[in-house]
C-alpha cells in the first residue's frame, strides 16, 4: 500500500507550481542513490516470468485440442510417479540454500566457509542440470520423443529453457567469483551474492511451478482451461 | 547571468585513452548510441532500397527483370521486419534512449555500462545474421512481416527453409540485445536520477522513453515465446502452432496445433510494439515543440499520465489485428472496444500539442518544422485507425492498400518525422555543430509533401480492394484501369522520397565535420543535457560536479524573468528577474 500511496503522490505532483526553498532543501536532504542491482533483477524476474506465464497459456490453450497426452495424472502415464524429477528439485533446493547461507558468510574471518558454500551450491546447480538431462534419457528410451506429442514438446522445450536460465546463472555466479578474485571487496561481493540467491531462489520457484504445470492431470488442466474460458 | 552553473574541477581520471576502448569496445552511452544509430540507420537504408523495388514493380509491372513474385514478398517481409524493429525500435530505444536517458536525468552512464556494451554488439550481431538470409539458399522469408504458420514454415513460401530459420534466430538474438539495453534503460532512469529530478520533473522524452522499454520488456517475450515455438515446428516437428496439413498432395506429420495462437502471441507483441515505437516519439516531440515554442507544454500532468495509460492499454487491444480470423463476435466487440478507449488518451495528446503550439512565440526551425509535420501524420493515421477498429469496417478493408495506408502514416511516417526532428534537435549536442538549415528545410518539405502523395492515393486504393502483399493486380475487374495510373505516379513519389533522405543523409556526414558551430546550448533549452560542461560532452558527462535539479523541464517564458527559460539546475536565487525600469 505504502508503496502505491507513495507513487501516487509522486504522479499528482504540480511540477509546475514554484517549490519554497524548504521544500527544495527538504528533498535535496532526502535524497538517496538507488540500489541499481535490485532494481535491474526484479525487471529481469520479470521478463523471464513473462516469458513462462505466456508459455503455459499457450499450453493450457494447446492442451485442450484432442492430440494432446499429458505426461502425468494417470498410472500409466510416465510421469505418474517422477521421482527422478523430486530428486531435481531437492537439487535446487539446496543449491539454493546453499548460495542464501553463503551470503551470511561474507567476511575477512569466514572465507573457507564462504567458499565451500558457494562450491556446494554450484555442484548442486550441475547436479540439476544433470538429473534434468536423465529424465530427458529416459523418456526418449520410453518413446516419448520431442515431437511424438505436444505435451512432449513442452516437457523438453520448457526444462531446457528453464536450465538454460540456470546456466546463465552459473555464469554470472562465476563472474562475480572472478572479479572478486582480483580485487577483494567484500561488500561488493556481499551485495553481488544476495543478487545471484535471489536468483536462484526464483528460478527454484519458477521450476515447481513448470513441475506442476508439466505433470498435472487432465482433469487439473482441463478445469484451469475452463476457468481462463480456453 | 550564468545557466552553466556547474563548471567544477574536470575529472579525467577514468577517461578511456586507446582508441579501440574509446569507439569500439566503449562502454560510454553516448559511443553506444551512436553505434546503435549508425547500425540502424544502414539497414534502414537496406529496407528503403527494398521498398523502391516494390514500388517499382507496383508502378511499373513486368518491366524488371530482377524482381518476379517470390522476391517480391520477400521485399515486403524483409521491409517490414526492418523497419518496424531493426530500424525504428533500434534506433528510438538503442540511439535516442541511451543517449538521452543519463544525460537528461543527470547520471554519469547508465547504470550497467557493461551490459549496455553487450546490448549493442548482441544487436550488431542480429543485423548481420537477418541480412545473411539474403545469402542462403532460397534466399530470406516471403511469409510477410507477421510471419503466420502454417504458411511460413511450407514449401510453397519463399524462404521457407534457411530464410526463416535465420529470421527467427535474429528475431531471438535482437530480443536478447533488447532486454539488455531495456533493464538498463528502466534501472537508470529509477535509480541514477540527480538530486531534484523527481519523477514529475522529469522531460516527457524520458516518460515516453521509460513506458515504451517496461512494454518492451513485457511484449518482447510474447515475440521470444512465438519464434522458439514456430522454429521447433520447423526443426524438430513439433505440432505447436502446426496443424494436420497437406503439403504439395502429401500429408505432413504434424498434427492438430493451432495457427491462431500464433497470431494471439504475435499480435500480443505486435500491437504493444507500435507504442514501443510511437511512446518515445510522443516523448520528444513534446520536448521539441515546447523548446521551440518557448512555452511550457499544455497540461504535462496529463501528458504523462495519458503516456502511461496508453502504456497500459496497449495489452488489451491485440486482437483488433485478427477481426478476419474467424473469432466470436463478443470479442470482436471487446476488441473494437478497447482500442476506440485508448483513442482518448492518444487523442489527448494531440489537443495538447496543438495548445502548446497555440499563442506560443514559434521558431520555425527545422526540427519544428517535424514536429509539426508529425502532428499532421499522426492525426492522419490516427483517424484511419479509428475506421479499422471498428469490425464492421475492419472486415471489407482489411489486407488492402488502406491499410497499409494507415499503418504506413501512423507507425511509419509519424515516428520517422519525429526521429528527423530529434536529429535535427539534438545532433548539436552530439557533435557541437547544426545541421545545414537549407537542406534540412528541403529534406523536410520534399519528405512532408512527398509521403503525403505516397500514402494518400493508397487510401484510395483500398477502397477500390486493391489487395496487399500483392505481385501484381492482375486481370481484376472490380479494380478500374486508372489504378494503374495511380500506382505509377505513387512510385514516382516514393522514388524522389527515398533520394531525398541521400540528402539528409549528405547532411549529417558533411556536418559532422564542416556544420556551424553551435555552442552548448544553441536552443536555448532548459533540459540537463545541454548544460553540459563540453559539448559535445565528456566521458562522465558532468567534469567534476553532478547538476542539482531545482524546477520542472518546461520553465520557457516565466513571467517576470528576463530570459525566456530557466534551466532545470538553476536555483531559484539564481534567476534573475526582470529589473522594473527597463521591463520587456
Ligand atoms: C518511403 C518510405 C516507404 C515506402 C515507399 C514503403 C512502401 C511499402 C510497400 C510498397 C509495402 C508493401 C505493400 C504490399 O505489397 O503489401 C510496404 C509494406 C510495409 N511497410 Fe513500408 N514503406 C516505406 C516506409 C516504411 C516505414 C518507415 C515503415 C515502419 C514502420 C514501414 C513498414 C512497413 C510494414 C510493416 C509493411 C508490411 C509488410 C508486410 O506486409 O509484411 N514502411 N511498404
Ligand atoms: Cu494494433
Amino acid at each position: 500500500m505504502n508503496f502505491f500511496s507513495s507513487i501516487f503522490r509522486e504522479l499528482t505532483e504540480k511540477p509546475w507550481l514554484a517549490q519554497s526553498a524548504e521544500t527544495l532543501d527538504q528533498e535535496l536532504i532526502e535524497y538517496q542513490p538507488g540500489s541499481p542491482g535490485k532494481t535491474g533483477l526484479k525487471f529481469f524476474i520479470a521478463v523471464v516470468s513473462v516469458i513462462f506465464f505466456l508459455f503455459s497459456v499457450t499450453y493450457l490453450s494447446r492442451s485442450q485440442y484432442a492430440d494432446f497426452q499429458a505426461l502425468g495424472g494417470e498410472p500409466w502415464s510416465p510421469l505418474y510417479q517422477p521421482l527422478w524429477l523430486w530428486a531435481n528439485t531437492g537439487w535446487l533446493l539446496l543449491a539454493s540454500l546453499s548460495l542464501h547461507f553463503a551470503v551470511g558468510q561474507v567476511s575477512e574471518d569466514k572465507l573457507n566457509r564462504l567458499l565451500g558454500l558457494l562450491t556446494l551450491s554450484v555442484i548442486f546447480s550441475l547436479l540439476f542440470i544433470f538429473g534434468q538431462w536423465v529424465v530427458w534419457q529416459q523418456l526418449s528410451q520410453q518413446g516419448f520423443v520431442i515431437n511424438s506429442n505436444p505435451a512432449n514438446s513442452y516437457f523438453y522445450m520448457l526444462t531446457a529453457i528453464h536450465g538454460l536460465h540456470l546456466l546463465g546463472g552459473l555464469f554470472a555466479l562465476v563472474r562475480v567469483l572472478i572479479i572478486f578474485s582480483r580485487k577483494v571487496k567484500l561488500d561488493i561481493l556481499q551485495r553481488s551474492l544476495v543478487l545471484c540467491a535471489w536468483y536462484w531462489h526464483y528460478l527454484w520457484l519458477l521450476w515447481l511451478f513448470i513441475f506442476a504445470l508439466l505433470t498435472a492431470s487432465p482433469s487439473t488442466y482441463n478445469t484451469i482451461a475452463a476457468w481462463c474460458g480456453l | 547571468m550564468n545557466y552553466t552553473a556547474i563548471v567544477d574541477q574536470p575529472d579525467e581520471s577514468h577517461h578511456p585513452t586507446s582508441f579501440m576502448a574509446k569507439y569500439i569496445w566503449s562502454q560510454d552511452h553516448k559511443v553506444i548510441a551512436i553505434q546503435y544509430s549508425i547500425t540502424a540507420l544502414f539497414v534502414g537504408l537496406v529496407a528503403l532500397a527494398l521498398s523502391a523495388m516494390m514500388r517499382l514493380q507496383l508502378g511499373f509491372p513486368d518491366s524488371f527483370s530482377f524482381i518476379d513474385p517470390s522476391s517480391y514478398l520477400q521485399f515486403v517481409t524483409m521491409h517490414g521486419m526492418i523497419m518496424v524493429i531493426y530500424l525504428l525500435t533500434a534506433l528510438l530505444l538503442g540511439g535516442f534512449g541511451n543517449y538521452l536517458i543519463p544525460l537528461m536525468v543527470g547520471a554519469r552512464d547508465m547504470v550497467f555500462p557493461y551490459l549496455n556494451m553487450l546490448s549493442y554488439w548482441t544487436y550488431l550481431l542480429s543485423v548481420i545474421v537477418l541480412l545473411a538470409s539474403f545469402f542462403v539458399p532460397g534466399g530470406p522469408t516471403g511469409a510477410g512481416w507477421t510471419l503466420y504458420p502454417p504458411q511460413t514454415i511450407l514449401p510453397g513460401t519463399p524462404g521457407n527453409d534457411g530464410g526463416i530459420i535465420l529470421m527467427l534466430v535474429s528475431l531471438a538474438i535482437f530480443i536478447v540485445a533488447f532486454t539488455m539495453g531495456g533493464l538498463n534503460y528502466v534501472t537508470t532512469i529509477l535509480q541514477a536520477r540527480a538530486r531534484g529530478m523527481t519523477l514529475m520533473r522529469m522531460p516527457l522524452t524520458i516518460w515516453g522513453i521509460f513506458t515504451a522499454t517496461i512494454l518492451g520488456l513485457l511484449a518482447f517475450p510474447a515475440l521470444l515465446v512465438s519464434a522458439i515455438m514456430m522454429m521447433l515446428d520447423k526443426l524438430v516437428g513439433t505440432s505447436f502452432f502446426m496443424p494436420a496439413i497437406l503439403s504439395l498432395g502429401e500429408p505432413l506429420n504434424y498434427t492438430g496445433g493451432s495457427p491462431v495462437l500464433f497470431q494471439h502471441l504475435f499480435w500480443f507483441f505486435g500491437h504493444p510494439e507500435v507504442y514501443i515505437v510511437a511512446l518515445p516519439a510522443f516523448g520528444m516531440v513534446s520536448d521539441v515543440i515546447a523548446t521551440h515554442a518557448r512555452k511550457n507544454i499544455f497540461g504535462y500532468r496529463m501528458m504523462v499520465w495519458a503516456i502511461v495509460a496508453i502504456g497500459g492499454l496497449s495489452f488489451v487491444v491485440w486482437a483488433h489485428h485478427m477481426y478476419v480470423s474467424g473469432m466470436n463476435p463478443y470479442f470482436g466487440f471487446f476488441f473494437a472496444t478497447t482500442t476506440l478507449i485508448i483513442a482518448i488518451p492518444t487523442a489527448l495528446k494531440v489537443y495538447n500539442w496543438s495548445l502548446t503550439l497555440w499563442r506560443g512565440n514559434i521558431h520555425m526551425t527545422v526540427p519544428m518544422m517535424f514536429a509539426i509535420g508529425f502532428i499532421f501524420t499522426f492525426t492522419h493515421g490516427g483517424l484511419t485507425g479509428l475506421f479499422l477498429g471498428n469490425v464492421v469496417v475492419d472486415l471489407p478493408l482489411s489486407d488492402t492498400y488502406f491499410v497499409v495506408a494507415h499503418f504506413h502514416m501512423v507507425m511509419g511516417v509519424s515516428p520517422i518525422m519525429v526521429l528527423f526532428a530529434a536529429i535535427y534537435h539534438w545532433f548539436p549536442k552530439v557533435t557541437g555543430r547544426f545541421l545545414h538549415t537549407g537542406l534540412g528545410k528541403f529534406h523536410f518539405w520534399m519528405t512532408f509533401v512527398g509521403t503525403y502523395s505516397i500514402y494518400l492515393p493508397m487510401h484510395y486504393l483500398g477502397f477500390l480492394g486493391v489487395p496487399r502483399r500483392y505481385f501484381a493486380m492482375g486481370p481484376t475487374e472490380f479494380i478500374p484501369e486508372s489504378a494503374q495510373s495511380l500506382n505509377a505516379s505513387i512510385t514516382i513519389s516514393a522514388l524522389i522520397v527515398g533520394v531525398v533522405q541521400l540528402i539528409f543523409l549528405f547532411n549529417i556526414i558533411w556536418s559532422t565535420f564542416k556544420g556551424k558551430k553551435s555552442g552548448p546550448n544553441p536552443w536555448n533549452a532548459t533540459t540537463l543535457e545541454w548544460q553540459t560542461e563540453y559539448t559535445p560532452p565528456r566521458h562522465g558527462n558532468w567534469g567534476g560536479k553532478i547538476p542539482v535539479v531545482y524546477r520542472w523541464a518546461y520553465d520557457y517564458s516565466v513571467p517576470g524573468v528576463k530570459a525566456d527559460f530557466i534551466p532545470q539546475n538553476v536555483s531559484p536565487q539564481e534567476v534573475e528577474m526582470m529589473d522594473d525600469k527597463g521591463g520587456a
